[in-house]
């Protein structure tokens, strides 16, 4: 092969400005940290942990799970809604364009709240519904709850995606074309693996933003991790230490989320055609 | 199809238009005046979002190692909570703060307004993004013409009013755009603390009218007009302040 390909790693180190975590300033900020960390172990009451752990942990793997579906189905349905937005026809790209301006032109809460008190109010209206088989799902909270954080997902991923599709180099589709690839071939083997390359960092960010997202549906009656602090809110009337440990947890999330896509990102490699 | 339309005779029977008329017995009025205090809210939290922004991002690109820290520090957690978590904290947490510090000093407590901690809260978490937003934006600045400033023997604060902020702004107005469109959707956050603004006004409607469908639509219509004008005014701006640079191809 002529061209040589490249390829390098995308894990950057952090800019490094020369400062260690030993420099003086940084140890006086470790022993505010832990002055603060000590006053909140000592001072402040903790007694109600053993009580409410069970129903934490049902809380903190309700929310995973909630974000692990709603970003996985959200992401299935954005990739065709991105594609058509690129190559489809008029009467396929417009709904798909009509879609993401409302769902990114409205807020979540006035969704989540539409689909569950507007569709939950008009459902048992519907002759028959009762009886059918959805009914023990369409009168619970998290079907609702469910279908709002991914149709979210789908409405903000696909406007990453359509970018995505969008920015893949001509030249890769046609060399691909060229090889003789059917269409769907071309685009499972070529331009859907390059899309999600180009926008795995965006949507690294968008996980973490879904994350922050899912504490909502506790006003639907779900509860999830947020709305078991909000229990022992209401039951403790304590004020600082439910919030500050919920914080806690989805720093924790977080950092998984930004370390588990960061892994994603090294493990694809980056390929630059190198010109000479 | 036939169901569906029976399901919705109720609501028409009540007379869609009546409802949502801005004079009594019509809930118009309440939705406006919901629409009223989410663009107070938006305004106000944006305008402190785009003051701690500056400060941030003067303190991550221009600050000694502990402004760094802090800047670094508020920007991380600020980002990875969510603003919901914020809102509760900063809201009951910041209000009995204050007054336990008041306790302590001996005065009375204060009754801290809704709206004003609304605002205040709104734009500590705006901050944390128009931080990175502007930080992006000056760093994209080429260097060249903030040393030609210093050449000139211009004070940092003029380098910073005649070159650094004309010049940063072509960059930054997509992301500060975008900020924009965040903050006003942001503001039915504050539904769950129980603020009159849009969101929960309409809730209140719907709930003592039961017509949910209608008034969730004509909430999400009023959301999305502000989003349609600001993108074209936005739009606007953009372009007027992107003269005389080359096109992006």
């Amino acid at each position: 092969m002529a061209d040589t390909v490249r390829i390098v790693s995308t894990r950057t180190k952090p800019a490094n400005d020369g400062i260690s975590w030993t420099s003086p300033h940084r140890i006086v900020f470790l022993v505010v940290v832990a002055l603060f960390v000590f006053y909140a172990a000592t001072r402040m009451r903790w007694d109600w942990l053993p009580e409410y752990w069970p129903l934490a942990l049902q809380g903190i793997w309700r929310t995973i799970w909630v974000l692990v579906l709603s970003v996985a189905i959200g992401f299935a349905l954005a990739v065709p809604m991105g594609l058509v937005q690129v190559i489809g026809p008029r009467w396929l790209s417009w709904p798909a364009k009509l879609f993401c301006t409302i769902i990114r032109g409205t807020p979540l809460l006035l969704q989540l709240w539409l689909l569950y008190y507007g569709l939950g109010s008009l459902f048992p209206q519907i002759e028959g519904i009762r009886d059918s088989w959805m009914w023990p799902y369409l009168r619970q909270a998290w079907p609702y709850g469910l279908m709002a954080l991914t149709l979210s997902f789908a409405g903000y991923e696909a406007e990453v995606m359509r970018g995505a599709f969008a920015g893949t180099p001509r030249g890769q589709l046609e060399a691909g074309r060229a090889y003789g690839m059917s269409p769907w071939k071309l685009f499972w083997r070529i331009w859907l693996p390059q899309a999600v390359q180009r926008a795995l960092p965006t949507l690294g960010g968008e996980t973490v933003l879904q994350l922050k997202a899912t504490p909502l549906i506790a006003t639907i009656t779900m509860i999830d991790i947020y709305a078991v602090s909000s229990k022992v809110r209401q039951d403790t009337l304590l004020v600082y230490e439910p919030l500050i440990l919920l914080a806690l947890v989805y720093l924790v999330l977080t950092a998984i989320i930004v370390w588990a896509f960061r892994r994603l990102e090294a493990r694809l490699p980056v390929k630059t055609a190198g010109g000479s | 199809m036939s169901q569906i339309a029976s399901a919705l005779q109720p609501m028409l029977a009540l007379g869609t238009l009546e409802l949502l008329s801005p004079w009594p017995p019509g809930w118009g009025g309440n939705l406006l005046r919901g629409l009223f205090n989410t663009l107070t809210i938006a305004f106000g939290a944006y305008a402190i979002g785009l003051v701690l922004g500056t400060l941030g991002a003067s303190a991550k690109l221009y600050g000694g190692p502990v402004a760094k820290d802090i800047a670094e520090a508020y920007t991380t957690i600020i980002r990875a909570v969510p603003e919901l978590v914020l809102i509760l904290l900063l809201y009951y947490g910041g209000t009995s703060l204050i007054n336990d510090v008041l306790a302590s000093i001996g005065r009375a407590p204060v009754d801290i307004s809704g709206i004003a901690a609304g605002i205040v809260v709104l734009g500590i978490v705006q901050g944390a993004y128009h931080t990175e937003v502007l930080r992006g934006a000056i760093m994209a600045l080429p260097p060249g013409q903030i040393e030609a400033a210093r050449a000139y023997g211009m004070s940092p604060w003029k380098t910073l009013r005649r070159v650094t902020l004309p010049g940063m702004l072509p960059y930054a107005l997509p992301g500060l755009s975008n900020l924009w469109l965040v903050v006003t959707k942001d503001t039915a956050l504050l539904a769950v603390v129980g603020f009159n603004e849009l969101v929960l006004e309409t809730r209140q409607a719907a709930g003592t009218t039961k017509a949910y469908f209608t008034f969730f639509m004509a909430a999400g219509a009023l959301y999305l007009a502000i989003t349609l004008i600001s993108n074209f005014v936005l739009a606007r701006i953009e372009y007027r302040t992107a003269r005389g640079l080359p096109k992006v191809a």
